[in-house]
């Protein structure tokens, strides 16, 4: 996956730009666009056969394109969207959007807007997942994750901008990305007066699956998300994390070769998380899902997901494995550092450390200061305080964490809501 | 070299393309026969079943009394099953099975349909539902069709219920016309309530609250039974003033002009039908036009009408009643489809 949008508080010139299209033989002069479900499927099939470490050479590639991606991106990316942005100069076709997704995708999204009267919901979101892949939108609530999701399921028609989900377009071909797609969405709901199990053959049905191949399907997912027992019970008795654990298996009904979660881990409590999150894991590896989910709590996506996604007011701020994100956009790093006593003393010290490139106050907390350095300077830098006499009770490095992270992209904070 | 997962995924794939290939195109069957099963085991089937046999057999009851006492005199007589249906009785104030069947099917039309789409919305399977590879429409179709289907079930029984009463009860055997008559009164009722049906579906689609849907649903109802027939001749005459100075053919026209008015209202329609298949010997369920006409009608003979020719007399009724129901029908779809699945 990868975001072609500058982060905001981003400035890395001259890092090189990795090409991450790789052609095919016999495939690359096929346009997307244009390939037939199941021969996209196949093509897809014989990637992954042909190339399994695909994924892992590429994935920081992607990365590193951020800032200087392909011309699309820096067209019109001036800053931040105003209402009465300039109409684009020219409007880019299909294919010259499509034109650097690479062949392994699964769910691609370009310049995808959608508005609701004059309100924009999603902003120019650009979105790459690829096969087998787990990415991770976060964001508040009301940042647009949800309307995203919609639009890659051609649930809600986009404005404008581009998407493909296994190579189809959604908004056309509904029936068939929705096929390969399960989805389990935000505050899934199941028909009280059935059971569970009754919930499920119904999805079968409305799939065309013949209930002799549904049944043994059905019993095991029902198994695996646990809920063996309480199959039977009318699905208006569950709890709220039933009905989320069952709604991970109606969204498996399908057999699908994508999964779109929204908020899977809301209203279960800690130690179903923690189930939840194994069985996805599991699913992952084993059925080879590649899977896009949304969430708002953020140590849960932490361990599931190779790519995350910050969304904040409609736009993907900022995209890409964690690790990479975590390093920091500079490649500086950052300390946390605080004293007994007033953290002015602190500069001085700091500053004759070598490395340290800058001493700043932090930005919530007055007792601490924020030392920047070229590289981690965490043991000179206590030694050094140490020296001066100065007592360290606080030292640790910035934007390790997920909800740093989210700081650093989302500046409506943790609870803020977008809007 | 094939790894085992790699046949597995193609065997997945093959699976998938022939799931592809039977095309659960006919979604709507699936809902239908899922909405279908829910409304029969619903408590609201059986309550509004056993509230339509009680209005059906109760005036059966009292009427059957007068019926055996006259049988003698109506031995002979024309359509005699046909009075099961529509004679009145004088202990209960002339409602015949039919009169009641009138007032009560587009409480049946809107009680199976209120919730169609708003419950689904709030219960937040919606959109877990239109997830599925259907196409949008199907959700409405199957609702639509399921509630047809029930309706046309409880009518059914309805039917023969009375049929049977008046078979046990009075030894009346119904000839193959008579049957016939029934069965098209069925169709036309099924029809009406059609029409209550999907006025109840798009309310379900546009109003959010299923109970503030039903509400509205019965408020439409009460308001077109109680004050279209008190407002439409009200506009009629607004337009057509019947002036008392005029000519009896000024009169008349007033009258017509009320009369077509009134046909605006499905109620009046179904009226209409219901006096043509109901009774052979309506020839005419339209008012009269001019003086020439009134004459002649007066002049004629009372005679009985074969189905088809009392078919041909409510035609234009008939067509008006489809029209009246797919308008609805077309609307709750349309709006269904233009809706956004979240909000």
């Amino acid at each position: 996956m990868t975001d072609d949008r500058t982060p905001p508080s981003d400035g890395r010139p001259g890092t090189p730009v990795r090409r991450r299209y790789r052609p095919q033989v016999g495939l690359d002069a096929r346009p997307r666009a244009t390939l037939p479900p199941v021969e996209a499927d196949e093509a897809a099939d014989s990637l992954e056969a042909d190339e399994p470490a695909d994924a892992d050479d590429t994935g920081p590639a992607e990365a590193d394109a951020d800032d200087t991606g392909p011309a699309e991106a820096d067209a019109d990316d001036t800053g931040p969207a105003d209402a009465e942005r300039p109409r684009q100069r020219r409007r880019r076709t299909v294919t010259e959007l499509l034109a650097d997704v690479p062949e392994d995708a699964v769910i691609v999204a370009r310049r995808l807007t959608k508005q609701y009267g004059d309100f924009t919901a999603v902003d120019r979101l650009n979105l790459t997942v690829r096969r087998g892949e787990v990415f991770g939108l976060l964001g508040p609530n009301g940042a647009g994750k949800t309307t995203t999701v919609l639009m890659l399921l051609g649930l809600t028609e986009p404005t404008r901008g581009v998407v493909r989900v296994v190579g189809l377009d959604p908004t056309r071909e509904p029936l068939a990305v929705k096929r390969q797609v399960g989805y389990l969405p935000d505050n899934v709901g199941f028909y009280a007066g059935m059971t569970g199990r009754e919930n499920l053959r119904y999805t079968a049905r409305l799939n065309g699956i013949p209930r002799s191949e549904a049944e043994p399907w059905i019993d095991e997912l029902l198994h695996e998300v646990r809920l063996g027992d309480a199959a039977d019970k009318k699905a208006g008795t569950y709890s709220r994390g039933m009905r989320q654990r069952l709604g991970i298996a109606d969204a498996l009904v399908k057999r699908p070769t994508v999964l779109m979660l929204d908020e899977p881990t809301i209203a279960i409590d800690p130690s179903g998380v923690e189930e939840l999150l194994l069985l996805l894991r599991r699913l992952v590896a084993e059925r080879n899902l590649t899977v896009l989910l949304s969430s708002h709590i953020l140590g849960q996506v932490q361990s599931l997901c190779d790519q995350v996604g910050f969304f904040s007011a409609g736009r993907l701020v900022a995209a890409g494995p964690l690790e990479e994100l975590a390093r920091g956009t500079d490649r500086t790093v950052e300390l946390e550092v605080g004293i007994d006593g007033l953290p002015g003393a602190i500069d001085a010290v700091a500053k004759a450390v070598p490395g340290v490139l800058s001493v700043a106050s932090h930005e919530r907390d007055d007792r601490l200061r924020i030392v920047t350095a070229s590289e981690d300077v965490a043991a000179p830098l206590a030694l050094a305080l140490s020296l001066a006499g100065l007592t360290l009770v606080h030292l640790r490095r910035r934007g390790a964490d997920l909800l740093e992270l989210y700081r650093r992209y989302v500046p409506e904070g943790l609870d803020g809501h977008a809007r | 070299m094939a790894t085992p997962a790699d046949t597995t995924r193609r065997v997945e794939a093959a699976r998938r393309a022939r799931r592809a290939e039977r095309a659960p195109s006919g979604g709507w069957r699936t809902i239908a026969a899922k909405e279908l099963t829910d409304h029969l085991e619903s408590a609201r089937f059986l309550i509004l079943l056993v509230v339509i046999a009680i209005a059906a057999v109760v005036p059966l009851y009292l009427v059957s009394g007068d019926l055996t006492a006259q049988a003698p005199l109506l031995s002979g007589q024309p359509a005699l099953f046909m009075a099961l249906f529509v004679v009145g009785s004088n202990s209960a104030a002339g409602i015949s099975t039919v009169t009641f069947v009138a007032l009560l099917v587009p409480l049946v039309g809107i009680a199976f349909g209120f919730d169609g789409i708003n419950s689904e919305r709030s219960q937040g399977t919606l959109s877990r539902l239109l997830a599925q590879p259907i196409h949008r429409d199907d959700v409405v179709n199957g609702k639509f069709v399921a509630g047809i289907a029930v309706i046309a079930i409880m009518l059914a029984v309805l039917a023969v219920l009375v049929a049977a009463i008046g078979a046990l009860r009075l030894g009346i055997a119904p000839s193959f016309e008579e049957v016939s008559r029934v069965v098209a009164w069925l169709v036309a009722t099924v029809l009406y309530a059609s029409f209550w049906l999907a006025f109840a579906l798009l309310l379900s689609v546009v109003i959010r609250g299923a109970a503030s849907a039903a509400l509205v649903g019965f408020g439409g109802w009460l308001g077109l039974m109680v004050f279209g027939s008190l407002l439409l001749p009200l506009a009629a005459n607004f337009l057509f003033p019947a002036n008392t100075a005029g000519t009896a053919d000024d009169y008349l026209a007033s009258t017509v002009a009320g009369q077509l008015f009134l046909r605006v209202s499905p109620a009046v329609l179904y009226q209409d039908v219901v006096r043509a298949f109901m009774n052979p010997t309506t020839n005419n369920v339209l008012g009269v036009g001019n003086v020439g006409q009134y004459v002649s009608s007066q002049e004629q003979l009372p005679s009985l009408l074969s189905l088809d020719q009392s078919i041909l007399i409510v035609w234009p009724q008939l067509v008006a009643l489809v029209a009246l129901t797919v308008a609805m029908f077309a609307l709750a779809y349309v709006l269904f489809l233009r809706q956004e699945v979240r909000a």
